[in-house]
Order: structure tokens, then C-alpha cells, then sequence
């Protein structure tokens, strides 16, 4: 099955082709750059690179949410767009799984944070056995009520996510488990990680995760928040 | 057979969700409009991530359907356009992005489009003999501009708002006076109830120059009148205030166009852009320039509100004098004409 993966949920602009436990272009950028300015063109890169037929592959993966409102629709946009043009299905794979996928096979817990401000994080707690599972689903919440759970199951824990340089400092005086920060290969979003864990989907063996297989007209973004004029009306009491 | 060239377009830049397929740019095989607005009445206006949501769930039916309503496949279609700008980023760029998309997947060529051209363009759809040079008076929502279109897709701006776009200040004063949104169409149909010559509100001119325009005066003068009548305890005539504000913004509309149109060697004169729709404005231009032995271009109003058939129709003429864009095509909300 080949594997067309797109994440555009952070800072990171990340496109992979994956085939069968191969990965067979993988690229990660971060620049100042809009992701509408590099996915693509990263798209276009990696097909001439490989010399990819376009109509080989089998389906698409996206991080689908939680992350930068704007990033998200990106790559949504894009995948929606890809599937006029050659409709297959999509694995809608939540970010925070795919963030945690980086860490295939962690005896630790896999602790994925992104910077949601409003000081708080977009995150989940998880760990491996041996594939991904769900300690904790994906929310957002103050960094200080994450460290609190965490200190309570009180197991050894490692962070990834571009939330870890933002609370690194939070970490030293909100932690009483023992914890480690991922290095920079699994720091970010890797959309090869994304692939991989969207063939476990596609395969439908995700019993217990978050995502889902639907289609490229179907597919929505996981916002895991309102926008801010829908919760400043439902704070001043109007309409749902 | 054919020299004919088909665009699918896609215009997603503040709250209508839409695509089109137009031939040779004057030809309309389909035009299809998700239009928003009952989704942002209930905040007075366009709510951007809101309207950004939106987009996203709607693009691909609107874009299939599109297609379905012209009898045609993906594979049928010749180049893909899209509004890059000026607009909201949020909702511009879903449209750019999914149409990127298309593009690169479909190996078709990319033509992005300013949203402006494609309002201007909407007169190509059912005027054949239109054709440039002419001068367009454009309004809407976010410009009041007068514009000498020289050639295909090549504009000389002569006159813009220096503040309020004229239909800003529709929205605007409809809040107000308590009519909500959108404002043009309110202020249309209560004005047609009120005395036009009621309140004397001020024409808007600029210091500094001959030709732009000013409404965030007249915008001020309204409230002040509202103010003043809450004040004095006098009941405030709703359908009056309508048709006075709207007197007020035709006739400098009005006046501004026909000293441009008279000052000009241009023999046509063509209406665009949102507020194209408002019928004190096109009859008082159409009695202008009948007066002056010449003719009112004005689009169809579903060719007045922001739709795709437009930009596929501006698209037609970027494409034929060779303009392509890149898989790095961005949103440009602030894109100059």
C-alpha cells in the first residue's frame, strides 16, 4: 500500500511516501516560510525526486488536529484537493498519536505537548504494547493539570512536541516522575511517522484510537477548541 | 475538437464557498455559491475562522458539484484558477490550497486571480460586446474603486475609498439603525419605504485629491443623527435614515464616476463588485450615462455577490497572455490590483 502523508499541524512542513514498511521520500522543513508556501512544493520535490506516478498511490494520511487552526486547514485544504483529482481513501490521524508514533515501541509513556497558548497544551498520554495506545486522549489543558496526571501514575515519561522548548521550564517545577525530552529526530512532526501509523488505520487495526478512515469530501479538522467568537457569545450567554 | 479552453475556478476569499466552470471566459457552464451569511448574521458580520471552517467543510461538494452541473470531469477541464487576494487569509486560503492541489495532482496549469479583476470580469459573462477599453466603477463589501480597464486583466486606478469601502459603510449604518447583516440589500429594501431627501447627510470628498472617495463621514454623520434624535427623545425614522444615507453614497457614487467618465476618452462605463446590486445605484447610473448617450455594463446580481464564474471569466484572459502560478501560490490578503 502506498502511502501519501501530509502534516502541516505545527511549525514543521512535513510530506512523506511510504510503501510497505518503506519509506520511500521523507521530507521535514521548518523556515519562516508558510506551509501554503512549502507543502506543495514539497509534494512536487519528492514526486520528481522519485519519479512518483501520482495515480500509484493507495491512499492519503494527514494530521488532522489538533494544531495551528490555519495549518490544519492547509493541509486539509490540500488533501481535499488531491482527492478530486484522484479520490482515495484518507486516514484522518489525530496529531498528537502521530507525534507520539515518532517513539515506536517507548518502554516509557509518550507525552506529545504543542504550544496551544492560552497557556496550555494540546496533548495525550500514551504508550506502547506493543502498538500505540491510549493512556490519556487528546485535549487541551494547562501544562500544570498534565503534570499532575502524570505525576500520579507516577511512571517514567517522555516528552516530544513543539511544546517542549515552551514548558521546559514548567516541567522543573511541576514534575515529580522521572521524564526525558525526545531528541531532535522525534521532536517534531514526522510525516513518515504519520504514514506508518496511518497504514495501522487503513488496515483497520486502530481499535482504541482517536482518528478514522473517511474520504477526502469528509474529512474534518480536529479543532479540539471553538473559535474565539463562538466561546466569547457562549460566555456572555447567547446562543449554543 | 476544440480551440474552446474550460477553467474550473474557485473563489473562497470571505463568506461564499464557490466554483464554477466558464468557457473561453464568457461562457458560464456552471456557477455554484455556498453563500455563509445566515451563519454570520448572528454576529453582525464576517466572523474569519468561522467562515475559514466553513470553507473547509464545503470546498469539495461545492467543487464537485461544479463540475457535475457542467456535464464534466476533472479530465475535461483545461486549467484551474483561484482568488488569491485581496480577502480574509483564513478563508483565501482553503480555496488556494485545495486548488493548488487539484492542479498538481491533475497536471493542469494553475492560474491564480485578484478578486477584484474577477468582480470587474463578471461583465464579460453576459456582455459580449463589452470589451476594454472601458472605465468600471467597482464596489463592495471591502473596495470603492474607479478604474480605467486599458486591457484584458490591466487596470489604472483612478479613484479608492480613503477610509470605509462604500459597502463597509452600508454594513455599518444597517447595524445601526438596527437592520443588520449584510447591510446592502437591508438598506436597499427599507430605503425604497423612506423619504430620500428626509436628513441632508454630508458627501463624503477628500482634501487632497479630486476623485477618492470618503464614507466613514457620512458613516459618523448617521450615528451622530441617531444620537441626537435618542437625545431629544424623537422617534428615529428607520426607512428615512435608509434612503437619505443611501442618497448620500449614490450620489457621490454617482457624481465622482461621471466627472472620471467625462474627463476620460472612454465611451463605456461598466458597474462591478457587490453593492453592483443595489438598484438606486444602477438606475442612477443608467440615467447618467443615458443622458450622456452612453450605456451601463452592469452584471446580473448572482455575477454581483462573490461567485467563481467571475474569476474563471478573469482567469480566461490572465491565462491566454500566459500568467502561471506556482505550487507556492500563497493567500495575499492585502494583494494590490
Amino acid at each position: 500500500m502506498k502511502i501519501c502523508a501530509i502534516d502541516s499541524s505545527g511549525l514543521t512542513a512535513a510530506v512523506a511516501i511510504v510503501e510497505d514498511d518503506i519509506t520511500i521520500a521523507e521530507y521535514s522543513i521548518q523556515t519562516g516560510l508558510t506551509h501554503s508556501q512549502t507543502l506543495l512544493p514539497l509534494l512536487d520535490e519528492v514526486k520528481s525526486r522519485i519519479d512518483l506516478d501520482i495515480s500509484t498511490i493507495d491512499a492519503y494520511a494527514v494530521a488532522a488536529g489538533p494544531g495551528s487552526f490555519t495549518g490544519l486547514r492547509i493541509g486539509i485544504a490540500t488533501v481535499k484537493g488531491l482527492g478530486i483529482a484522484l479520490d482515495r481513501p484518507v486516514a484522518a490521524v489525530p496529531t498528537l498519536e502521530a507525534l507520539a508514533y515518532n517513539l515506536y515501541g517507548s518502554g516509557d509513556i509518550v507525552c506529545p505537548i504543542m504550544d496551544a497558548r492560552r497557556s496550555q497544551v494540546y496533548t495525550g498520554i500514551y504508550e506502547f504494547n506493543p502498538g500505540l495506545k491510549l493512556i490519556m486522549g487528546q485535549t487541551a489543558e494547562s501544562f500544570e493539570d498534565l503534570c499532575g496526571q502524570l505525576n500520579e501514575m507516577n511512571r517514567r515519561v517522555i516528552f516530544t512536541g513543539d511544546g517542549v522548548p515552551v514548558f521546559a521550564g514548567q516541567m522543573q517545577e511541576y514534575l515529580t516522575c522521572p521524564y526525558s525530552i525526545a531528541p531532535a529526530h522525534m521532536s517534531r512532526q514526522r510525516a513518515a511517522s504519520l504514514a506508518a501509523l496511518a497504514e495501522v488505520y487503513l488496515r483497520g487495526e486502530a481499535d482504541g484510537l482517536e482518528g478514522c478512515v473517511t474520504t477526502a469530501d469528509g474529512l474534518t479538522p480536529v479543532y479540539l477548541r471553538q473559535s474565539q467568537a463562538e466561546r466569547v457569545r457562549q460566555e456572555a450567554g447567547g446562543g449554543a | 475538437m476544440s480551440d474552446d479552453l474550460s477553467i474550473l475556478a474557485i473563489e473562497t476569499s470571505c463568506d461564499e464557498t464557490a466554483a464554477a466552470v466558464v468557457r473561453n471566459g464568457r461562457e458560464v457552464l456552471s456557477n455554484v455559491i455556498y453563500t455563509q451569511i445566515a451563519l454570520h448574521t448572528e454576529y453582525g458580520g464576517v466572523v474569519p475562522e468561522i467562515a475559514s471552517r466553513k470553507h473547509v467543510e464545503k470546498i469539495n461538494p461545492v467543487v464537485r458539484q461544479a463540475l457535475a452541473d457542467a456535464g464534466m470531469e476533472l479530465k475535461d477541464v483545461d486549467v484551474i484558477a483561484v482568488t488569491y487576494g485581496p480577502g480574509l487569509v483564513g478563508p483565501l486560503l482553503v480555496g488556494v490550497n485545495c486548488a493548488k492541489a487539484i492542479a498538481w495532482a491533475a497536471g493542469k496549469p494553475l492560474v491564480g486571480v485578484h478578486h477584484i479583476s474577477g468582480h470587474i470580469s463578471a461583465n464579460y459573462i453576459e456582455h459580449p460586446d463589452l470589451e476594454p477599453p472601458y472605465m468600471c466603477l467597482v464596489v463592495s463589501g471591502g473596495h470603492t474603486h474607479l478604474v480605467e480597464v486599458t486591457g484584458y486583466g490591466e487596470y489604472r486606478i483612478i479613484a479608492r475609498t480613503r477610509d470605509d469601502a462604500a459597502g463597509e459603510a452600508f454594513d455599518k449604518v444597517a447595524r445601526a439603525i438596527g437592520l443588520g447583516y449584510p447591510g446592502g440589500p437591508k438598506i436597499d429594501k427599507a430605503a425604497r419605504e423612506g423619504d430620500a431627501h428626509a436628513i441632508d447627510f454630508p458627501k463624503g470628498k477628500v482634501r487632497d485629491s479630486e476623485y477618492d472617495f470618503s464614507f466613514s463621514g457620512l458613516k459618523s454623520a448617521v450615528l451622530n443623527h441617531l444620537n441626537s434624535c435618542k437625545m431629544q427623545g424623537i422617534e428615529v425614522n428607520t426607512a428615512d435614515i435608509a434612503a437619505s444615507f443611501q442618497r448620500s453614497v449614490v450620489e457621490v457614487l454617482c457624481e465622482r464616476s461621471m466627472e472620471v467618465f467625462d474627463n476620460s476618452d472612454m465611451d463605456k462605463f461598466a458597474l462591478a463588485g457587490g453593492v453592483a446590486s443595489n438598484t438606486a445605484l444602477r438606475d442612477a447610473l443608467t440615467d447618467a450615462l443615458s443622458a450622456r448617450g452612453a450605456k451601463l455594463y452592469v452584471p446580473s446580481p448572482v455575477y454581483c455577490t462573490d461567485n467563481a464564474a467571475m474569476i474563471g471569466a478573469a482567469a480566461y484572459y490572465e491565462y491566454t497572455a500566459g500568467v502561471r502560478h506556482g505550487y507556492d501560490l500563497n493567500a495575499v490578503p492585502n494583494l494590490s490590483l
